[in-house]
């Protein structure tokens, strides 16, 4: 199982991806999909700090990073697969629904239009729709911010 | 007289608020440093909570880890001032250091902040 995490994280690489989750998955690659970041040096610089000694990271956009799923999936390296929006996981599920089967929200923090679901998880209306389609299709849709803390389930945020 | 510096402490969750509320304790000196956490942010709020903080005057920055979401949000928004200068790996020695150097530029406060927090880490 390359892909050990797939997970929207509008904070993108922080302690809780690359320590929190990235120690007990052993993971040894990060896939950051992001349209900004990976059209920015600068900033992948930044993002490449974040990361521990023996962690690789990549940067990809959505579109490119829908032309990998399969090859990434396919690859033994352990990895973590990373994006902002729930909007690009949506579009990485409809690009290969079992490569991006297991979906971690992990923080969609408050923007106007969003309400709370967990301290951690702001959804609009609309989002919220999207994530309960995935799921109508077969995917499994958690929020959990850490390993330690309990999963809980896409209807307990409704 | 140059404009006093204000000391920005940026961490995660309430360290920042802690470190602030022990330096004015020691120091005795209040009204220097502003707390941000970055609890509850995303990216763009995170940004938003450091440069309202920081404000439009000379200041230093400094943050808890040497990367992550509380340096990536800093560097992202105010790498192009020239009067804010940034100093990770904050502690208490540090910031006790800078609330009595306020009339340094902003990088020779940096400078002094790290190296006397620099100092404190020992293992007697």
């Amino acid at each position: 199982m390359p892909l050990v995490l797939c997970r929207v994280d509008d904070r993108l690489i922080h302690g809780q991806v690359v320590i929190g989750w990235g120690r007990p998955l052993a993971a040894r690659r990060v896939l950051l999909v992001d349209d900004e970041v990976a059209a920015n040096p600068w900033e992948q610089e930044l993002y490449r700090m974040a990361v521990p000694d023996g962690v690789e990271i990549a940067f990809i956009s959505g579109r490119e990073a829908v032309r990998h799923l399969a090859e990434w999936q396919a690859d033994p390296v352990r990895s973590i697969l990373l994006t902002g929006s729930i909007e690009t996981l949506t579009a990485l599920y409809d690009a290969d629904p079992s490569a991006v089967h297991r979906i971690n929200l992990g923080g969609v923090h408050h923007r106007p239009g969003r309400t709370e679901r967990l301290p951690y998880i702001y959804l609009t209306p609309d989002e919220y729709r999207a994530l309960a389609e995935l799921e109508a299709h077969g995917a499994d849709v958690t929020a959990q911010d850490v390993p330690s803390a309990s999963p809980v389930g896409l209807r307990e945020l409704a | 007289m140059s404009e006093e510096l204000r000391g920005v402490v940026v961490c995660h969750g309430t360290v920042a608020e802690a470190l602030v509320h022990a330096t004015e304790h020691i120091s005795g000196l209040s009204g220097h440093l502003v707390p941000v956490s970055n609890t509850g942010c995303d990216r763009e709020s995170l940004e938003a909570r450091i440069e309202e903080a920081v404000g439009g005057q000379p200041a230093v920055v400094f943050v808890d880890m040497a990367s992550g979401s509380c340096l990536i949000a800093t560097l992202r928004r105010l790498r192009e001032r020239p009067d804010v200068a940034v100093v990770t790996g904050v502690n208490l020695a540090m910031l006790v250091d800078f609330v009595f150097h306020l009339s340094l530029t902003p990088a020779a406060a940096a400078d002094h902040a790290a190296a006397s927090g620099g100092k404190a880490i020992r293992q007697p």
